[in-house]
């Protein structure tokens, strides 16, 4: 049946949309986009507002770099410090990096990748943005009006006596929360039960096959996040006495309870990042991906492996010591999962036709920077090693290279693939490309400096700090503006597109992904017909030269 | 809530075989029905995480002081609490019984079902009501408040400078004398009660809303989500009180 001709309910804004024109003119208007049930708008929202935030949290990035650019006051004084550090923390993990990939591009492009019309519930999926907003504004407000200053992890006793706005900021957390859990429920139901014809799960893109994991971990483990900073409210409010040890409780309970929803939270956020690079791979390669359903369940695995290392983050803070061999051996688990999709990407890379675009250049980044990132994870996770490098630079940069070298330069991989899928626009790739330079090269300065002061013992956090490590704080802050500058030049070359950049055609990179067989920006529900597969996301082997026609003159690949 | 009925507003005469309630993304109805009962479930594993938490904080804490936990828990009305289990179990099968008539299509016993898990939900809410009085009159609120009759005490740091060595508290005739530690099983014991206590007051907004389109004739043999989905609703919030119960009120 086709979706053309079906009778349109439910849908109030879209009902007088055209199901055939592309979802950006379906309906003209501002009030449209505000109340659109329409995935790829929200997506689009999404995704605005996260790079506001990702600008936002940069910036007090760059503010905190400054001020240790020198020893002593640079700019700004110690109080004023913490609160940039909290902001910048706060903002990047809340309000950019875990909704960045799945609220944003997995809003967007998941449900074409199942083959649906839309996600399963698409009037949560708006409650789901102006959840985000609300959580965003309160969140927000009490760091800058209530000058919160507990860095982001509001670690008991410090964030129930700090005479600042921690209640507000942790109701803010708290909604933000909801934000996340309705996102992650949407994507389950939706890939359980709204996938087309054909795609059976040994089909579904991995793309969807790591949205899928971030879900299970949103649904699981954000709960425990919500209870956390309840009970951390009711202890500011009320002096409950749960995290306070003079009314018999335990504030080592609060790291618990705080990292059983932090470290799978951190595979919320890397877990979409490497989503993206099975795709890009897959497409830059004209391969399909070498171990597609190990990889598939890897990232389960790393889903469920994520909820059983929380305690590495304490072993400094006092845990028998049997619980300590545990968390560490868990910990070394984590290897598996993740050496198994290193290892699949570059397979995939070997004997397979390499075009090095922007969005590729992006994903080898992540190959190599998230492997940093990932091995000096195991110094950490051994506990005598750990003993020595916790609250150090040398933790700081492991989850900037995780995070950063990881996560955004996934996002950004993905921005740079599907920008022409979502805007009908082809970007200029030279900008792209000295960008994506200046990015990686600032990218390793910057936190270079910071591994090898981190094991020389320079603790982190600190506003101050002794001569020896004067030349890593400014090679580190130097490193940091190169950062900034490439991320300058890869916002302005997305932006001008808008304006200067040829139209795409619907599949200018010739990829035998799903999301490149629709029509380019997509239709209003997607399809004209919901489409039968008959064959996998990567099968090259089996697409048609239809399939994986780019659409640019022969010899003129992308308008190179 | 998992689903909104569709508008209904374009009813082409020749799709006589679309059913007014399938919303426009969804193929089938049993799609769409298999798609809002995935999506409660999940939802309840949320639920089920978040007290997991409060589950947890209450294991620890009773491991490392069981002997308190016990003097603790005498200053709850048993009997009272038992009364609760039974009111909330029948709800329970009252809110079974409205899906099986909204499955046969009888809505005006639908209705009296949804009526009387209502009338139950409230019956909780009101010994709950004087429970709780009972307890703060005693001083027994947590933190601040505890040992302090009352929420005088309840904001700023006065009530924790002046927080009196023990806690006298008068039940089934008996006086029971709590250290300021056993602040910990109030802490517990309110945290607990009173989430699970909003869960039955949105219960009830949820049950409210599928009786008045029930009465309106949303629902029929063939669609009856609304009423599956808040009734499995209100069955975690009584599977939450069944191990609230024992942990709370009998402690041993």
């Amino acid at each position: 049946m086709s979706a053309v001709d079906k009778p349109i309910a439910g849908h109030v804004d879209d009902s007088h949309g055209d199901p055939n024109a592309s979802y950006l003119e379906a309906k003209h208007g501002i009030g449209p986009w505000l109340y659109t049930l329409d995935h790829k708008r929200i997506g689009l929202m999404y995704l605005v507002m996260i790079s506001l935030a990702f600008l936002a949290g940069g910036i007090f990035a760059l503010l905190v770099r400054l001020e240790l650019f020198t020893r002593g006051k640079t700019i700004i004084d110690a109080e004023t410090y913490n609160k940039f550090f909290t902001l910048h923390g706060a903002i990047m993990v809340f309000l950019f990096i875990i909704p960045s990939i799945p609220a944003g591009l997995g809003n967007f492009f998941l449900p074409i990748m199942v083959g649906a019309k839309d996600v399963a519930f698409p009037r949560l999926n708006m409650w789901s943005f102006y959840i985000y907003l609300i959580g965003a504004v309160i969140s927000l407000a009490s760091i800058v009006i209530g000058s919160v200053d507990t860095g982001w992890t509001f670690y008991t006793p410090y964030s129930t006596t700090t005479a600042t706005a921690v209640a507000s900021m942790t109701f803010g957390v708290f909604v933000l929360g909801f934000s996340s859990i309705l996102t992650g429920l949407n994507f389950i139901v939706t890939v359980h039960t709204m996938r087309g014809p054909g795609i059976t799960w040994r089909r579904l893109p991995l793309f969807v096959w790591g949205m899928y994991s971030t879900a299970l971990i949103q649904v699981l483990a954000t709960p425990v996040l919500a209870i956390t900073v309840a009970l951390l409210m009711m202890e500011r409010v009320f002096g409950l006495g749960i995290f306070n040890p003079k009314l018999g409780g335990d504030p080592v309970l609060f790291q618990h309870f705080f990292w059983f929803y932090s470290h799978p939270a951190v595979y919320i956020m890397i877990v979409p990042g490497m989503a993206i690079i099975s795709e890009v791979l897959a497409t830059f390669t004209r391969r399909p991906i070498v171990g597609y359903f190990a990889g598939a369940m890897s990232s389960l695995s790393l889903a469920l492996l994520g909820f059983l290392v929380w305690g590495h983050h304490m072993f400094t803070a006092g845990m028998s010591e049997f619980s300590t061999m545990l968390f560490s051996a868990l910990t070394f688990l984590v290897a598996i999962p993740s050496g198994v999709k290193v290892f699949n990407w570059t397979a995939t890379l070997y004997k397979g036709e390499v075009w090095f675009t922007t969005p590729m250049l992006y994903a080898l980044s992540f190959i190599f920077l998230f492997s940093i990132g990932g091995l000096t994870g195991l110094f950490l996770g051994t506990l005598s090693v750990d003993v020595h490098l916790h609250d150090t630079y040398f933790v700081v940069a492991h989850f900037h290279y995780v995070m950063m070298g990881g996560t955004v330069m996934g996002f950004l991989a993905g921005m740079f693939y599907w920008w022409p899928k979502m805007t009908g626009k082809l970007y200029n790739e030279t900008p792209a490309k000295v960008g994506w330079f200046l990015v990686f090269v600032g990218f390793n300065v910057t936190f270079i400096a910071q591994f090898i002061m981190g094991s020389r013992g320079m603790p982190r956090r600190y506003y101050d700090y002794l001569p020896q490590f004067e030349p890593f704080h400014k090679a580190s802050t130097i490193g940091s503006w190169i950062l900034g500058l490439g991320l300058i030049i890869e916002a302005v070359t997305l932006l001008s597109s808008l304006k200067n950049g040829k139209k795409s055609p619907p599949n200018p990179w010739g990829s035998a992904g799903y999301e490149w067989q629709t029509a380019t920006p997509p239709l209003l529900f997607n399809f004209k017909e919901i489409p039968v597969r008959t064959r996998g996301p990567y099968d090259y082997h089996l697409a048609t030269p239809e399939d994986l026609y780019d659409g640019f003159p022969e010899g003129e690949p992308h308008g190179d | 809530m998992a689903t909104e009925t569709g508008h209904a507003s374009a009813e082409h005469p020749e799709h006589q075989e679309h059913p007014h309630f399938l919303q426009h993304h969804f193929e089938t109805p049993a799609q769409q029905y298999d798609a809002s009962k995935l999506g409660m479930w999940v939802f309840i594993a949320t639920e089920i995480l978040m007290f997991g938490g409060l589950f947890v904080a209450y294991l620890i804490y009773h491991a490392q002081e069981p002997e308190l936990f016990k003097l603790a828990h005498h200053a709850l009305d048993k009997k009272l609490g038992a009364l609760n289990t039974v009111v909330l179990l029948f709800s329970s099968l009252t809110a079974a019984l409205a899906v099986r008539s909204a499955q046969l299509g009888k809505r005006n016993r639908t209705s009296a079902f949804l009526v009387v898990t209502l009338l139950c939900a409230a019956a909780f809410l009101v010994v709950k009501y004087f429970e709780y009085s009972h307890k703060i009159h005693a001083g027994l609120l947590p933190g601040r408040c505890f040992g302090h009759p009352g929420f005088a005490n309840c904001i700023g740091d006065a009530g924790l400078a002046t927080q009196p060595l023990a806690v006298s508290v008068q039940e089934h005739g008996m006086l029971l004398q709590l250290p300021t530690r056993a602040n910990m099983f109030f802490a517990l014991y309110f945290m607990m009660t009173g989430l699970h206590g909003v869960h039955v007051l949105v219960g009830m907004s949820l049950l409210t809303w599928v009786l008045i389109k029930n009465i309106k004739g949303h629902f029929s043999p063939e669609y009856f989500t609304h009423v599956d989905l808040s009734a499995l609703y209100w069955h975690l919030v009584d599977l939450v009180w069944i191990y609230l119960f024992p942990l709370l009120y009998l402690v041993s």
